[in-house]
């Protein structure tokens, strides 16, 4: 065999080696996990920053997603796609390991966010325009109901504080009705609706506690929250909190408090003051009053940490550019930080080592060490908003 | 009485409104216009912190739409005096401890007439 032909025979036999090699698992690219995965939302540009957080980086972005000016997102059970919801009313689902738009819906006029089934087979949208939810199938976004939310002849609410139940069910709270629905999706045919009137006024957010066994709905019009006990054999809504402003001269708020992303630790709720620049504390088994704590401004997001040991508080304009942490042991506040202009969004990695913070004017997000305080990464990205990692998928209420 | 904060207002802000719109006439009119650099902090805020409830792009969500269309009958003074003075019995707070009667004016006149977008 001359030096040649044995030449292009070894080449040949190495190609053939090398395509057989692609075709066969366990060579290549090795298959991607998503339990360190999450987004952060570019508001001003509609769109989604793909991160990893053990690399603490951006992988990638997905664009085209509309008005994401009050985006939030859920994810699949897999942890493979995000449930993107524009303030457009759009309804897009991502995939993060693809980074490509799987499927897009135009679903209202005005949304606010959404939720995931606990079997994660359906996907609702809460609606402001036109007021209601509408659930559709997850895998395809293909409408499956339509729940306008009609509290008077023709009256239509804007929706908040959506949550899954367990058992295909979502619940929510009607702003201008002053009513909690719960919608039961259960049986093959329509909707079945539970409706609790009277809660209060003006509820405008809510969170569900990590159990699903309670919903409290914050009311804006009134000095209180609205508490429902869903293990009750017949749930009744009960004030919680009544009267916390004592009868003093509410305060300006310049931005509403979230209250998904709970803080509840150990057996306590911390819960935002609405028009008082205080942190709520509330014992979950008496639901009493136990704590106040001052902080820096109007509470916007108090969210505990996965294991309890400190909650994290971000504020409206104008000292959004602080956040504080407070100690759950003596329920003081032990850090003031300063991460950058307009602190919009924070989210704990799932076992909470680092907190990922927002700065939409500063345009970064920050990684911070939870025990040490100290900024480990920080990574440039245009006016982030919200940021939502998959370990959501495994929670009840988000 | 219970310690209702903001709804038990809800059937007074119409003559309340009047009468703060009138005001604003008498002393709206006298405040100093913001310079080009508060101006852009201005749309700014407008575009970010009040379109966390009116959007950003302003088409509304918790609050109404400021849209050039959606704001067709209302007066300068009128929205200048919601925005310094706020709306009782709505989530629409007072933003006179961030801005400044001129601001507010500024902005209602930008409002009327479409509302610039932010320098990129």
């Amino acid at each position: 065999m001359s030096g040649w032909r044995w030449l292009t025979a070894a080449l040949l036999s190495a190609l053939t080696a090398w395509l057989a090699g692609c075709a066969s698992p366990g060579i290549g690219p090795s298959p991607a996990g998503t339990g360190d995965l999450g987004v952060v939302v570019e508001r001003a540009s509609g769109t989604l920053a793909i991160v990893n957080t053990s690399r603490r980086l951006a992988l990638g972005k997905v664009a085209g997603l509309g008005d994401l000016s009050h985006a939030s997102v859920v994810f699949s059970r897999d942890g493979a796609s995000a449930y993107v919801f524009g303030r457009d009313g759009a309804l897009t689902r991502v995939n993060l390991l693809t980074r490509r738009t799987e499927a897009r819906v135009q679903q209202a006029g005005n949304s606010i966010g959404g939720a995931i089934s606990q079997d994660g087979t359906l996907v609702a949208a809460q609606n402001y325009q036109p007021g209601g939810i509408k659930v559709f199938d997850a895998k395809t976004l293909t409408l499956v109901a339509d729940i306008p939310a009609e509290y008077a002849p023709g009256k239509l609410s804007r929706v908040v504080g959506l949550a899954d139940l367990p058992g295909r069910r979502f619940i929510f709270s009607l702003f201008d009705a002053g009513q909690i629905w719960i919608a039961d999706l259960s049986g093959p045919g329509a909707p079945v609706l539970t409706k609790f009137e009277n809660v209060g006024s003006q509820p405008y957010d809510a969170l569900l506690t990590p159990d699903g066994r309670h919903y409290i709905a914050g009311l804006f019009g009134e000095d209180g929250l609205a508490m429902i006990d869903l293990w009750a054999e017949r749930p009744v809504v009960r004030r919680i909190l009544a009267g916390y402003g004592r009868g003093e001269v509410p305060l300006p708020v310049f931005k509403m408090p979230h209250l998904r992303g709970w803080a509840v630790a150990g057996r306590l709720a911390y819960l935002p003051a609405i028009g008082r620049h205080e942190v709520l504390v509330v014992d979950t088994e008496s639901w009493l009053e136990v704590a106040r704590i001052a902080v820096a401004g109007q509470p916007v997001f108090v969210i505990a940490q996965p294991d309890g040991r400190q909650v994290w508080v971000n504020f409206a304009v104008p000292n959004y550019d602080q956040v504080q942490v407070i100690d759950t042991l003596t329920r003081q506040v032990v850090r003031t930080l300063q991460p950058g202009k307009a602190v919009l969004h924070m989210e704990f990695t799932p076992r909470g080592d680092t907190v990922w913070i927002s700065s939409r004017d500063a345009n970064h997000v920050s990684v911070i060490d939870t025990r040490s305080f100290e900024t480990l990464a920080t990574l440039p990205l245009e006016a982030p908003s919200g940021v939502f990692f998959t370990s959501r998928a495994a929670r009840l209420g988000f | 009485m219970c310690l209702m904060r903001h709804g038990q207002r809800r059937t007074e802000w119409r003559p309340l409104m009047a009468a703060t719109a009138g005001l604003w006439l008498a002393v709206g009119a006298a405040a100093a216009q913001p310079d080009t650099h508060r101006q852009q902090q201005l749309v700014r805020l407008v575009r970010q912190d009040c379109g966390s409830c009116h959007g950003m792009k302003l088409t509304g969500g918790l609050g109404p739409a400021l849209t050039r269309e959606a704001l067709a009958d209302r007066t300068v003074d009128t929205l200048a005096s919601t925005i310094f003075h706020g709306r009782p019995g709505t989530p629409m707070p007072p933003w006179r401890s961030i801005i400044s009667e001129g601001d507010a004016t500024w902005i209602a006149e930008r409002l009327l007439a479409g509302f610039p977008q932010e320098a990129r």
